[in-house]
């Protein structure tokens, strides 16, 4: 398997992506922001597909359109959170734009257009070169590291954001830091996993950290390391199940971590006497 | 997508009778026309809902089960309204039951059950389609949509799907409403609002998905989120809005597939344009009364909930 230099290359990007995806998902599901990350990821979509269009390398259309909507999105909204509705609508639009230059492109280039559409947004992990994959790992480890240098004064913005303005952190200013780390972070996994299984990453191996630990450290930890297992796991079945595609491996196995958790906590007895009063307290308020 | 590029190459004469003569001299465009209000009408009344009950975000996962329950069907050889039937099915019903277990307290929990569905779904079709032998050409269209190829047997159809969902509305309208504008008070009424909350993600699964087979993902969300967002920003009375985002949505349908039939450009981005500028045009003109009339402004809520 470890023979093979596509797999080499694909563990390499692969490992880094999800270590930023886990990271920057812990903090996104935090925030209850998973929508904006489901939007900045059709935006990796709709910006390497203009990129194709104008002729330039994908790559810049990615990160630019990513970063640049993510901060539209930061913008709109209070403490550099946007609301769901005003995200719906700017994404629809940036989907709309995407079959524009979807249309563009393949009246440009005829024919080739499906199989670029379809690897921005499914992804083609197995297809990185040396050099790609060595980029890749490199701006996910800046994602990680630049996550890593604001966790503190993050987690206390995204925990109480009044508390956290009056002691002078600048909310604003890293709900707008946040959104664009975001959009990097999209930007990076579009080419490994694709625009629409990036959620997977971002979404699945948080929510399962969230559920399992309420120490915000651990789970941040727990949220990259689960991604990082889903990756692996996910490229190994792919690698011995050829007409698996790795993207489906790696979040099936993401969602399986998840749904894991779930149960697991769901049967947690302190859990269930949570529950239990929860329940208890629906009941009076119904009678 | 490409089925465009076969229209019209004159633009519009901007003169608006011989226009709609010439929109409507073909039978494609008059079903592309009567899918589009049918669908604009549906999705106008369930997206106010959605957006007065902050679920967008599940109802675009919604609108994309479409595509894993329509690929695994072509897999197994069913059609294709089982497949997205029973994936629309059990997304919303997965939603809705982590939506009710964290009540109002845990939302990133539910977002992230949601993302998780989401992906897990479009994972899903991924596969089927690659196991399919990858005729990847559907993808585009599973997404897209191919709102000009639609037959008068699927105008029907949605006709008929419409005419359920807008029904089922009709009986659950009150209640839902209030559910969905005050949760606290409605259970306390004795309004069953975790089991209307489930229906309601039930329904907007179904319909959306429905629609999403014809129209594309991409159409209902736009229809979904945009016309309804724009009447709420408009107009804080219930029937006004309710009128207005319907209003609001046949006319961006119309609008974007008069665009699309005379420049040859996808419809889906037509629409979508058309419903953006739409809203940022209310938004804007509601900063700007809000600016310059801060006293009406704020007795304006005061008025709704009088």
């Amino acid at each position: 398997m470890f023979a093979h230099e596509f797999f080499r290359n694909a563990l390499l990007a692969g490992t880094f992506v999800a270590l930023a995806c886990g990271a920057v998902g812990y903090f996104i599901v935090l925030r209850a922001q998973v929508f904006a990350g489901d939007a900045l990821s059709h935006v990796a979509f709709t910006g390497a597909l203009a990129a194709a269009a104008a002729g330039i390398d994908t790559r810049i259309g990615l990160f630019a359109a990513t970063i640049g909507i993510a901060l539209v999105l930061g913008g709109i909204g209070q403490r550099g959170a946007a609301d769901d509705v005003a995200i719906g609508i700017i994404f629809a639009w940036i989907l709309g734009l995407g079959v524009f230059f979807l249309a563009l492109f393949s009246s440009g280039s005829g024919g080739g257009n499906g199989l670029l559409g379809a690897r921005a947004l499914f992804g083609s992990i197995f297809g990185l070169s040396a050099s790609d994959a060595r980029l890749a790992a490199l701006i996910g480890a800046l994602i990680l590291a630049a996550i890593l240098a604001v966790a503190r004064p993050l987690l206390f913005a995204s925990v109480d954001p009044g508390v956290a303005a009056v002691r002078g952190i600048p909310v604003r200013t890293l709900g707008l830091l946040f959104v664009a780390l975001v959009g990097a972070t999209a930007a990076e996994a579009t080419q490994a996993v694709g625009a629409l299984l990036l959620l997977g990453l971002l979404a699945a191996p948080a929510g399962a950290a969230h559920r399992l630990t309420p120490n915000p450290y651990l789970a941040l930890a727990l949220s990259a390391a689960l991604a990082v297992f889903a990756m692996w796991l996910g490229l190994a079945i792919s690698y011995a199940i050829p007409s698996l595609p790795p993207s489906t491996a790696i979040v099936a196995i993401a969602t399986a971590s998840y749904l894991l958790a779930f149960l697991l906590t769901a049967l947690r007895p302190e859990r269930r006497l949570a529950g239990a009063l929860g329940a208890a307290d629906h009941g009076l308020a119904e009678n | 997508m490409r089925t465009t590029s076969v229209l019209a190459a004159t633009g519009p004469s901007l003169d608006p009778i011989s226009d709609l003569h010439q929109l409507t001299a073909y039978p494609f465009m008059v079903n592309a026309l009567e899918a589009g209000t049918i669908v604009a009408v549906m999705a106008g009344v369930i997206g106010w809902f959605m957006v007065l009950r902050r679920q967008t975000f599940a109802g675009h996962t919604l609108s994309l089960t479409a595509f894993p329950g329509a690929s695994g069907a072509l897999l197994i050889g069913l059609s294709a309204s089982a497949g997205y039937f029973v994936f629309s099915g059990f997304a919303a019903l997965i939603i809705g039951a982590a939506a009710g277990a964290q009540t109002r307290r845990n939302r990133s929990q539910e977002s992230a059950i949601t993302g998780a569905v989401q992906a897990f779904g479009l994972a899903c079709g991924f596969l089927f389609l690659s196991l399919y032998q990858g005729v990847l050409a559907n993808y585009e269209s599973l997404l897209f949509g191919s709102f000009l190829g639609i037959t008068h047997g699927q105008v029907l159809a949605l006709a008929a799907v419409a005419a359920v969902a807008l029904g089922l509305l009709a009986i659950a309208g009150r209640p839902l409403l209030f559910a969905s504008l005050d949760e606290g008070v409605a259970r306390a009424r004795g309004v069953p609002t975790r089991a209307l909350g489930l229906g309601f993600l039930l329904l907007l699964g179904l319909a959306v998905a429905e629609t999403a087979q014809i129209t594309g993902a991409l159409l209902v969300f736009a229809l979904l989120v945009a016309p309804p967002a724009t009447a709420q920003l408009i107009t804080p009375r219930i029937a006004p809005s309710l009128a207005l985002s319907v209003a609001l949505g046949v006319l961006i349908t119309w609008v974007g597939l008069a665009l699309a039939y005379f420049y040859n450009y996808p419809v889906g981005f037509y629409i979508t344009t058309v419903a953006f500028v739409t809203y940022m045009v209310a938004r804007v003109a509601r900063a700007v009364a809000d600016h310059q009339g801060p006293l009406r402004a704020r007795m304006r809520p005061a008025e709704a909930g009088g």
